[in-house]
């Protein structure tokens, strides 16, 4: 066809001229698209409502409020078979939150550990760092689940053998005991001391710059930091006489009662995701610092500031704005992979709502679009986090 | 094939189409050529794959007398290992047609998870599996225990209920399958296993001692294990019915594997036989099938005693006695309705 003809026919026809028009056609592709991408959803959840409707079955939240009927092994709030479902979901979301939070702190501990080694000009430390993440972050997760589950299970002592760590913890294939802290009205003081403590340190850093900024003087900022934070409460501990009494588990017919218990599957999945999730925080440690360019730190020698203040004031915070966005992916996946819980009996989100309650009243699409929302919620909570960390660390360019 | 399944899958997702609650199962079935039953994992005895593969047990033998009822054939059966917890979703969409795995009848299930049971097939309680060596001889002294429990199962709730009530702090620690029970009984991660008393029996023979362990006294509660299929479709849940009340009337009429042909040749002078076995009556055709049904289900598993005996009798590794599951006229409570 010719250019003339082209253009006649778009003369005569309106919608032809849309569509050769270049920006109207990207319009007029989007808007099928959300059409179609709409239609989709809309068929999906039409088709869910019928074939529901079909067996006769309804969609209702109204039994999150019946007794759950079922008891959970481990409980952050007060729980029996006689509370609701709902209070058990709330028990699930807790323990998913506390092996979510748990697994980051350790994760990152050991990932940075892990990064720093892979960096180490020791030979040996370089290499077993290079093995463990090889290794680690090749076997998928569920595995490391249940090879560390398996091991607890079957490598500890049965509790008449447990292992006796110092005077009060015992370690045995029911979970790990420890005293648990009896709170006299003396600690009150202890703890007002700290929140003091945490209160001085951050005016002192703020002090201790603005001190810098004018007269170029260092103060010793950690260190007075740690003693105000610490050992200020640790010393009024002593010297009011240890105003804790521990409440000793102890062995009475079946197991340890008393004390407080980090369950087998808990311990499990806790080591689990975070021995996974540091080989890969380790290796975005890695990437991050050694994208940090050499000149900069012969910069920082030229001008005579030490090692461990380029270290610090240098190298780390060029270096965590590129660590943290992957870091956040990482710690999402944690928080996602903590739903693994379920092969082990670890009574999270999917084992509460999502499993017994779901199966028990049979309201799967109900429980299911919680435990999806509740996951999302999750993750955007933490993403939004990180970003905010990651803008108040961003460089500021001049 | 699995691809055009999973094709057939997404078209049907994406286009509305009916599932299978719509349909009449029964042609469903016909057009397949083969019957999806919903099973056990694995749990000996009742269901589980044998050393070649292919799937035994009790609940196995009534989906394949289904099977040779509708389609002739007791092979034509595809079975659909399920978990505690999946098990209904698994039938109510459409996955199995029907359902045989030592489950029990509940109202709610019934009412609210939008089930058809069949008729009782094993009278069950639930009871406690523990070491000899810990001492104990009632599950009242399972205070500080840690018990071993499936998950989504009624045993999970009659516990709660059980221990609630005679005050028992306990420690249970859930797992999907029998088989991770065992490992976890096995490993000493928990000191008791709970389930149905015939689950127990079976459980016990995967052990390495299995005279090391006892089961406590105590029943704590009512297991009727039935059949079900989906709410909605009465000519499928009839046929699961009458196959089932017909093999445990044929036990009570005499009729074995060995005889049924024999029997089934001519009308003889047994009304209740005949009809059985489609000389008379034209039985068949109430339910959609023909009337030599009952004859192709008997055939293929034998009476209720023989499949019991087979399975889970004494001369079994479970060594299970009839007790309740005994006919009504035997002293058990095994009672089907007449077929006429």
């Amino acid at each position: 066809m010719s250019e003339a003809a082209h253009a006649a026919m778009a003369r005569r026809n309106p919608l032809a001229r849309l569509w050769n028009d270049k920006e109207s056609r990207q319009v007029i592709i989007q808007i099928i698209s959300f059409v179609l991408i709409f239609a989709f959803f809309f068929m999906m959840v039409r088709n869910a409502v019928i074939n529901l409707e079909a067996i006769g079955k309804d969609i209702s939240l109204k039994f999150l409020w019946q007794p759950s009927s079922y008891d959970i092994n481990q409980s952050l709030i007060e729980y029996s078979s006689r509370s609701s479902h709902f209070r058990a979901m709330i028990v699930g979301i807790l323990n998913t939150l506390l092996v979510a939070v748990f697994g980051i702190a350790l994760a990152t501990i050991l990932g940075f550990l892990l990064g720093i080694s892979r960096l180490s000009k020791n030979w040996i430390i370089n290499k077993m760092a290079y093995v463990y993440i090889e290794y680690v972050r090749n076997v998928p997760v569920l595995l490391h689940i249940l090879l560390v589950h398996g091991m607890i299970i079957n490598l500890l002592p049965l509790p008449r053998a447990s292992l006796t760590i110092g005077d009060g913890a015992f370690l045995n294939n029911r979970g790990f005991f420890v005293p648990k802290p009896d709170f006299e009205p003396l600690f009150l003081a202890v703890a007002a001391l700290f929140l003091g403590g945490v209160a001085f340190a951050f005016w002192f850093r703020k002090y201790a710059r603005m001190v810098q900024d004018q007269s170029g003087k260092h103060y010793p900022v950690f260190w007075i930091c740690l003693a105000a934070v610490a050992g200020v409460p640790l010393l009024a501990y002593f010297v009011l006489g240890a105003p804790i009494t521990w409440e000793i588990p102890e062995l009475q017919g079946f197991n340890y009662k008393g004390g407080m218990v980090l369950r087998p599957e808990f311990i499990a999945l806790w080591l689990a995701l975070s021995i996974y999730t540091a080989a890969f925080i380790g290796e975005i440690v890695r990437a991050g610092i050694s994208a940090v360019d050499w000149g900069q730190n012969e910069a920082a020698s030229a001008l005579g500031i030490t090692r461990g203040r380029t270290l610090h004031l240098v190298v780390i915070p060029q270096a965590l704005r590129i660590i943290v966005p992957p870091l956040t992916s990482q710690y999402l996946n944690l928080t996602k992979n903590s739903s693994l819980a379920i092969a082990i009996g670890y009574m999270d989100i999917v084992a509460t709502i999502g499993g017994i309650s779901l199966n028990q009243t049979g309201r799967e699409m109900e429980c299911m679009a919680l435990v999806l929302a509740l996951y999302l919620v999750f993750s955007l909570l933490i993403s939004a986090f990180m970003n905010w960390y990651n803008r108040r660390i961003k460089l500021v360019e001049r | 094939m699995k691809f055009r399944n999973t094709a057939a899958a997404a078209a049907a997702l994406i286009f509305g189409a009916t599932t299978a609650a719509h349909a009449a199962t029964l042609d469903d079935v016909k057009r397949k050529g083969e019957v999806a039953c919903v099973v056990s994992t694995s749990l000996a005895g009742f269901a589980a794959p044998d050393a070649s593969g292919r799937y035994t047990g009790f609940d196995v033998d009534f989906c394949r007398a289904v099977a040779a009822a509708v389609l002739g054939d007791p092979n034509k059966v595809k079975f659909v290992p399920a978990t505690t917890k999946n098990r209904f979703t698994v039938l109510n969409s459409g996955e199995g047609d029907i359902l045989f795995r030592n489950t029990t009848e509940t109202m709610s299930r019934d009412a609210d998870l939008k089930l058809s049971f069949l008729p009782v097939n094993y009278y069950d309680g639930q009871g406690f599996l523990i070491r000899k060596s810990a001492g104990i001889k009632s599950a009242t002294e399972l205070g500080g225990a840690s018990v071993c429990i499936q998950t989504g199962t009624t045993t999970e709730l009659n516990l709660a209920d059980f221990m609630r009530t005679n005050g028992i702090k306990y420690d249970p620690v859930p797992v999907e399958t029998n088989e991770e029970a065992l490992t976890n009984y096995e490993g000493g991660r928990c000191d008791v296993y709970t389930t149905d008393a015939s689950g127990i029996a079976a459980t016990r023979t995967g052990l390495d001692n299995p005279s090391a362990h006892v089961i406590l006294p105590e029943i704590i509660s009512k297991e009727p294990l039935a059949g079900a299929v989906r709410h909605g479709d009465d000519q499928w849940a009839d046929i699961g019915k009458w196959v089932v009340n017909a093999l445990i009337n044929a036990e009570e009429l005499g009729i074995t594997q060995r005889n049924v042909k024999s029997k089934a040749r001519k009308s003889g002078d047994n009304p209740k036989v005949n009809r059985l076995l489609g000389t008379e009556g034209g039985m068949g055709a109430m339910v959609g099938l023909d009337d030599k049904w009952a004859v192709r289900a008997i055939s293929a598993v034998g009476n209720y005693g023989e499949i019991f005996e087979r399975h889970i009798g004494k001369k079994t590794p479970l060594g299970l006695e009839r007790g309740l599951n005994a006919l009504w006229k035997d002293g058990g409570i095994l009672y089907a309705a007449p077929i006429r």
